[in-house]
């Protein structure tokens, strides 16, 4: 085959492999990370993010635990206050309630309570929102929850370059980094390029990216939504309406300057989430707008695409209908350009 | 109702029958015309000895068992097994979404603790459910309904596998180990009533190191609950085996000062004899109890673990052979001439047909209907608005 003179290769990897293998490379990396978490090593992982990593680093590293989220939680936490940097999974993020003390008050708090002492280099991960018929325990999003909270970073990926570069980002950063993954993501392939193929890749913790340009309205989401919104944005773009896409990739920080410049171009905003609309993340998006030098260039009130204010359904229709579909952010985009 | 004993109404002359009998156990062979008198009306069965902590005595080491009984619990337990046999055809059919825990292999547990309490009194259990739902009075239907995801589904379809609920029935709970403490609240409130009734709190090997149950131990002691926590050992929390969990796997220990029975939770006699010893302790103010049952799965931890990379098929197979309850059940009462080979097929006809009655409902009833979606909310509200995916879908809210 010919090449051209700059040569392009290509490596599909979907957001499952993309995270064992910011796993792995992190392992091999620093001796101080290692993994914590239910089934994490002989069984692979429960959603097989972690495949492969415990026949290669061993008991001391990859840890399975009991059923026990409040203890190996806080065990974690206290073993990065003693120097380790470890990778603590919550089968799913659900699960981490019975957790939340200590990735708040142990974890998120202690630098400040400290004044600097104690550093908490602790990543927390695990799939985050809802799946497809696991009902109302097992489909809440944290992204708001834990967004609330200072002293956490929290990261919400949403393809493989995503999953790779802010993984590797979280595990080197020395601070408490609460890491949202996507279950309905895990299988899905991307085109990663070499560049970020590099075992040194790593993304910026709390800048946004702007998938798609766009001059009409600005779309801004993150994890599996930011799909949608590009599906929804295509669709549109038939019709004329071209969307700018911002997909936030950190939840905590907010990069509100890069929703502001879009929002300042394009002068119409929708945010987008799977989670519950009250005290939500596009409530927060909509709120600093207001606040900030982007409210003057609105032409119309910037409004939230969200789940239905109800508990998760297991019937799949009514499951379809409780979280944001492409109809529903096409119908929003249009309702706020007045179409 | 699944209490009718099959012989009355299944036998095409009444009392009188023809019929060819070859037992089961023994080289006897009895070929005769056989009436009901003919079956043992009752006999009493050795149960093994229950390992005990902290208690002087235990549970019964015979158990009586009538024919009518022992039909009873073999045709709930056989509904029980072939109910979660065809949830797999469902699941794999791919009729059933999402989580789907199945108890084949642990029916002893379920009707043995049925059989040893009263509809009266109360029980809680974690995802491992559809069983328990069906002894505490949820028909097959409305449970197979419910998997499927249809509105005549015991929770409307809105619940799924792990939330189906019935009087004096707290579910299926999704968190593991979260329903100790419910379960403790429920005694806590039959005390506070005056009720004489007592809650039965189960959970699994894997929760069974969940610091909330040693709290929920702890106040039960504490405030004498009449509440009885038990511990449905299947040697595995999904791929972790008991030896890789829990510092000490003596779960019957792990209440150390509240008493604890070691049970043979295949046997469903042993089952029965050890969960009357534990409700009569609870309701003389004794305060708590725990049970230990030994007790396995067929299935892996649900339908997306094939269960073997952790555990050997010979090891499932030679459960299977040896120790399956409701074999060992059905032994028992042909080799005591309590029920007759024939018999027994009928019984299990019947079940097939209402397992097939039952999933043909649950893939022809329809989805649950959309103005459904945003009820049940609040209880004893007015009606209010919820939203919807955007501020232009205003959705309504019923109690």
């Amino acid at each position: 085959a010919f090449f051209s003179h700059r040569v392009m290769s290509l490596f599909q990897v979907n957001v499952r492999d993309a995270l064992n293998q910011a796993m792995d490379e992190e392992l091999e990396r620093d001796e101080r990370v290692f993994l914590l978490g239910e089934e994490v090593a002989q069984y692979d992982g429960a959603y097989k993010v972690s495949r492969g990593l415990w026949k290669k680093y061993g008991d001391k590293r990859i840890i399975d635990t009991p059923i026990t989220e409040m203890g190996f939680a806080g065990i974690a936490v206290g073993a990065a206050f003693a120097g380790l940097r470890p990778i603590c999974e919550f089968m799913t993020w659900n699960f981490s309630m019975q957790a939340i003390d200590q990735v708040i008050n142990s974890a998120a708090k202690t630098y400040y309570m400290s004044a600097g002492a104690q550093p908490v280099p602790i990543v927390f991960r695990g799939p985050n929102g809802s799946s497809a018929g696991v009902a109302a325990q097992h489909s809440q999003c944290f992204a708001a929850w834990y967004g609330h909270c200072p002293g956490l970073k929290v990261v919400s990926p949403w393809n493989s370059e995503d999953a790779r570069g802010l993984l590797k980002a979280a595990i080197r950063d020395n601070n408490p980094v609460v890491f949202l993954e996507n279950e309905l993501m895990y299988g899905v392939p991307f085109d990663l390029s070499e560049e970020v193929m590099h075992k040194d890749f790593v993304l910026p913790i709390g800048k946004a990216k702007v998938e798609r340009q766009g001059t009409h309205i600005t779309l801004v989401s993150h994890s599996r939504c930011v799909g949608f919104c590009l599906d929804a944005a295509a669709v549109l773009a038939k019709e004329g309406v071209e969307c700018e896409v911002v997909n936030l990739r950190t939840i905590r920080p907010l990069d509100v300057e890069t929703i502001e410049a879009s929002v300042m171009k394009t002068g119409h905003l929708v945010t987008v989430e799977g989670g519950w609309p009250q005290y939500g993340v596009g409530a927060e998006i909509c709120a600093r707008i207001m606040e900030g030098p982007a409210f003057n260039y609105l032409d119309a009130p910037a409004v939230r695409v969200t789940g239905v204010d109800i508990p998760m359904p297991y019937a799949k229709i009514l499951e379809d209908h409780s979280v944001p579909q492409i109809k529903d952010i096409i119908f929003t985009v249009k309702k706020v350009l007045n179409m | 109702c699944f209490i009718l004993p099959a012989a009355s109404t299944s036998l095409p002359h009444g009392g009188a029958v023809r019929m060819v009998c070859r037992l089961v156990m023994g080289a006897r062979m009895v070929a005769s015309t056989r009436s009901f008198a003919d079956f043992t009306p009752q006999a009493s069965f050795d149960v093994k000895k229950c390992e005990l902590h902290r208690l002087e005595a235990g549970p019964s080491e015979t158990a009586v068992l009538t024919r009518e009984q022992g039909l009873q619990y073999y045709r709930t337990m056989q509904t029980m097994r072939r109910m979660e046999l065809k949830a797999d055809q469902l699941y794999k059919q791919k009729i059933i979404r999402g989580f789907c825990h199945l108890y084949d292999g642990q029916e002893a547990c379920a009707m043995g603790i049925e059989a040893g309490i009263n509809p009266t009194d109360h029980l809680i259990t974690a995802y491992r459910a559809h069983g328990y739902t069906f002894t505490r009075g949820v028909s097959v239907r409305e449970i197979l309904a419910e998997l499927t995801g249809r509105r005549g589904g015991v929770a409307k379809g809105k619940g799924g596998s792990m939330h189906m609920y019935a009087k004096h029935f707290y579910g299926g709970n999704g968190i593991v180990g979260a329903q100790v403490p419910l379960g403790a609240g429920v005694a806590l409130a039959c005390q506070y009533q005056g009720n004489n009734q007592v809650c039965v709190a189960l959970y699994g090997d894997g929760a069974a190191n969940q610091g909330q149950i040693f709290e929920s131990f702890n106040m039960a002691a504490l405030w004498k609950l009449p509440c009885i926590f038990i511990c449905e050992n299947n040697k595995f929390g999904m791929g972790t085996s008991v030896e890789r969990s829990s510092a000490s796997t003596d779960y019957f220990k792990r209440g150390d000062y509240i008493p604890g029975i070691k049970v043979d939770g295949m046997d469903v006699l042993c089952v029965r004899e050890a969960i009357k010893f534990a409700a009569d302790y609870c309701r003389a103010g004794k305060g708590p109890i725990v049970m230990e049952l030994e007790t396995y799965r067929y299935h892996g931890h649900s339908m997306s673990d094939p269960g073997v990379s952790y555990r050997s098929r010979e090891e499932i197979q030679e459960v299977r052979s040896k120790s399956d309850p409701i074999t060992m059940l059905k032994e028992r009462m042909l080799s005591n001439n309590m029920a007759s080979v024939e018999e027994i097929k009928e019984i299990d006809v019947e079940i097939r047909k209402v397992i097939e009655d039952a999933a043909q409902f649950a893939i022809s009833d329809p989805e649950p209907p959309l103005d459904e979606l945003c009820n049940h909310i609040f209880a004893n509200n007015p009606p209010m608005e919820v939203r919807g995916t955007n501020p232009w879908v205003k959705l309504k809210s019923v109690s």
